[in-house]
Order: C-alpha cells, then sequence, then structure tokens
C-alpha cells in the first residue's frame, strides 16, 4: 500500500461516520462513502500534500453528497426518515433519547445537519467547515446557530424557540 | 469585567465547541455565570454534542466493508490504464486535441453513436434465438452483404487474441443510413459488439472516447469516414484492451 492509499484508508471510519449521521440508512451511507472512495482517487492529484487530507476528503464527500445524494430542497421526507438508521454498541438498548435524536435529526435541512454533524461528531474546527462547505465562515456561524436550536426544538417538541442573546 | 467585546452567540458556540482562547474563554465563563438564560443553552448545546458522539461513534468501531478496500484497489490501475489509452491512441488523437474548433463539431456528430451502439447491444445480445440475422459460419457473406449496403468494405476484425470470436452480425437503421453490427462472444458466454456506420461529417481522426449508457460500456472513435462503437458489459478497462485489438485490426 502506498503511503497516500494509506492515508485514506486511515479516514474511511471517519467517512463512514459522518456518512450515516448524514443519510442514516447504512447502505446508502456506504454508498456514499464508496462514490467518495472513487472520487478521491481519481481526483488525488488535486490534493497538496502535506495539506489537510481529511478536510479535503469531506469536502469530497460534501460534493458527491450535494450532487448524488441531497433529498431535494425540502429535506427529508418522511417515509426515509423510518429507514434513519440507528447504529448501536453491542447489547446496548436503543434509548428513546437516541431515537428522538435520530428522527429529529433526519428531519433537519440537509445544510444544517452538515454543519452540525462536521462541528459536532468530527470535530472540524469552524474553518474548516467553512473549507469543506465552500461557504464564508460568517454562514457557517449561523447554519450552527440555527441548527442547534432547531435540532433542540425538534427534540424537545417545543414550538417555542430558545431566545437568542445577541 | 472590562467590556472589550460583548458576548455574543458566536461565543456561544465557541465555548461549547472548546474554540475560544483562554482570555475570551474566561470572559464567556464569567459572563454565564451572569446569565442563567444563556448558562442553559450552552448546557443543551454541549448535551446534543454528547448526544451525536455517543450516538455515531460506534460507527468507528465497525469493521471496513471490503468493497471498500476493492474499490481502492481498483481506482489505484487507473492512471496506469488512463496511459495505456493515451498511447494507443496518440496516433489519431492529436488532431483531436488540437483543434478545438473541429474537435466540437465532431463531438456534435458524435453524440448519437455510444447512445445508438449500446442500445442495438442491449437489443441484440439478449436475444436468445436469433442474435444475429447471419452467423458467423456465413462470415463472407455476412462482410460482403453488409460492405454493399454500407457501400464500404468492411471487415470483421479478428479478436482471438482478446478471447473473442465472431458470432455473427446484422444490418442496422443508423442514423441517415444503414449500420452494422457485429457480435463477438468469449468463452463463458460474454458478449460485445461492435456497431459501425459512416462518419457523418469531416474525415479526420478521433481520439477513444468513452461513455456509459444504460449499464453498458462502450469506447467509440472515428476514423477516416467511419464511426466505431465497441460496447459490453464489462468493465472499462478490460473493454479497452478488445478496443485496441478492434483497432488495430482495422488499421491492417
Amino acid at each position: 500500500m502506498s503511503k497516500f492509499e494509506e492515508l485514506i484508508v486511515e479516514q474511511i471510519p471517519r467517512l463512514r461516520r459522518y456518512a450515516r449521521a448524514l443519510v442514516g440508512e447504512r447502505a446508502r451511507a456506504d454508498d456514499l462513502v464508496q462514490d467518495t472512495l472513487e472520487r478521491a482517487w481519481t481526483r488525488f492529484h488535486l490534493w497538496r500534500h502535506g495539506s489537510n487530507l481529511r478536510a479535503w476528503l469531506f469536502t469530497v464527500m460534501h460534493n458527491v453528497f450535494v450532487n448524488q445524494y441531497r433529498n431535494g430542497d425540502r429535506g427529508r421526507t418522511s417515509s426515509l426518515d423510518e429507514n434513519f438508521e440507528i447504529p448501536m454498541r453491542d447489547g446496548s438498548e436503543v434509548s428513546m433519547q437516541m431515537r428522538d435524536l435520530h428522527n429529529s435529526l433526519a428531519q433537519l435541512p440537509d445544510d444544517f445537519r452538515e454543519v452540525i454533524l462536521l462541528v459536532g461528531v468530527e470535530q472540524l474546527t469552524y474553518e474548516e467547515v467553512s473549507e469543506v462547505l465552500n461557504i464564508p465562515l460568517g454562514t457557517v456561524m449561523s447554519r450552527l446557530s440555527r441548527a442547534r436550536e432547531k435540532l433542540h426544538v425538534l427534540m424537545s417538541g417545543q414550538v417555542k424557540p430558545l431566545r437568542r442573546i445577541k | 469585567m472590562t467590556n472589550v467585546h460583548p458576548v455574543t452567540e458566536n461565543d456561544l458556540h465557541a465555548y461549547v465547541d472548546q474554540r475560544l482562547d483562554p482570555a475570551r474563554h474566561a470572559q464567556v465563563e464569567a459572563y454565564l455565570a451572569a446569565h442563567p438564560e444563556a448558562a442553559t443553552q450552552v448546557l443543551i448545546y454541549r448535551e446534543q454534542k454528547t448526544l451525536l458522539r455517543n450516538a455515531f461513534d460506534p460507527v468507528l468501531a465497525e469493521p471496513i466493508p471490503k468493497h471498500m478496500l476493492k474499490a481502492r484497489s481498483r481506482r489505484w490501475g487507473r492512471p496506469q490504464l488512463l496511459a495505456v489509452a493515451a498511447s494507443l491512441t496518440m496516433g489519431v488523437s492529436i488532431g483531436w486535441w488540437v483543434h478545438g474548433e473541429t474537435a466540437l463539431k465532431k463531438n456534435a456528430l458524435l453524440v448519437s453513436l455510444p447512445m445508438q451502439a449500446t442500445v442495438a447491444h442491449a437489443v441484440y445480445t439478449t436475444e436468445v434465438l436469433h442474435p444475429v440475422e447471419v452467423g458467423a459460419d456465413q462470415q463472407d457473406h455476412l462482410v460482403k452483404w453488409l460492405s454493399k449496403r454500407l457501400n464500404k468494405p468492411l471487415h470483421a476484425p479478428v479478436l482471438q487474441h482478446a478471447g473473442y470470436q465472431l458470432e455473427g452480425g446484422r444490418l442496422l437503421p443508423g442514423n441517415s443510413g444503414p449500420a452494422a453490427q457485429f457480435m463477438y462472444r468469449d468463452s463463458a458466454g460474454q458478449r460485445l459488439t461492435l456497431y459501425l456506420r459512416k462518419a457523418l461529417a469531416e474525415n479526420s481522426d478521433t481520439a477513444f472516447r468513452y461513455a456509459r449508457e444504460s449499464g453498458v460500456s462502450v469506447f467509440y472513435w472515428v476514423d477516416g469516414d467511419m464511426a466505431y462503437a465497441l460496447s459490453g458489459d464489462i468493465a472499462r478497462e478490460k473493454l479497452l484492451i478488445v478496443a485496441d485489438a478492434v483497432y488495430r485490426d482495422l488499421m491492417k
């Protein structure tokens, strides 16, 4: 295995984690990873050696997602929500809270879900997220803020959003 | 505390995500102590993060599906294949790369070639009773007949070295006249078809072009006044090897 291959393979578990959280269904998520890897292989010459490979791979995945996996402008449909699969540790029960989280996540618009996951799960810096999604830093922050607020509302079943400080 | 910058919504997120420098972190902390509503907000966001991590971290421990690693090795071979493709078409492709304008015109005329060829491929390779109109046992007759109808001396390429035997051929309707299809099969019964018709406009040569139409791979090119398309339900790299054999045979 070449050095570059090793580097990419190293990132596969994270790409899968993000894809699973992004599209929900396991098979579809793995398809997204597969398509991302294939695209990365054909474009690896575009990756500047020594630069952030992880952010680059997430960028590739974002582009594949937007072009091929997005469920239109309205976000997810309810039938897709049912396909949202919950990864489980062996023998653990799925708590109500976890189920709520998945349902709520599935209802977030794609743009929001991407930001909240890249920041919260993948621990990317705001600058990296801005690069991956190709949006200004200010947009990252406003999407993050709205995404977290919306997720909170969805999860608590509240109609009233959190009051925001200025 | 001295109010250098008021604490903003962004600060709260950066606080939750631990992206603040120590000085700012301390300022936000002091602010939260005095503002319970903001402190609640921070707690909620922290809890969200924890939940998300708990929900999806188990994926990290899942074994990587084999096909992902396979995809990797398959792709790894690709630059070499492209090099092969480049070298084998070098002789005929220069005009394509250099003369943009001509290439554009030709591109337009080539648009329907892969479509026509793959549709014909899909229709006749799945035919059980009559995959060909005239069988390879009457090859002379087949070639003479098609040559006459296309008004061009044709030749059915010999592809034995690539593992394919001629099975026969048929006459088809082309864009603006007749087209011909030669069908080949390998020892496992896998079929390939070579579709030929007159090129529609200018007579310069083009490179191999690749397309995938409705699940069928096709390499197509124009050589002189003829257009060719080789279709098959096989991997691109395998098809390229046969396309090369076809091209070389036709050069003879």
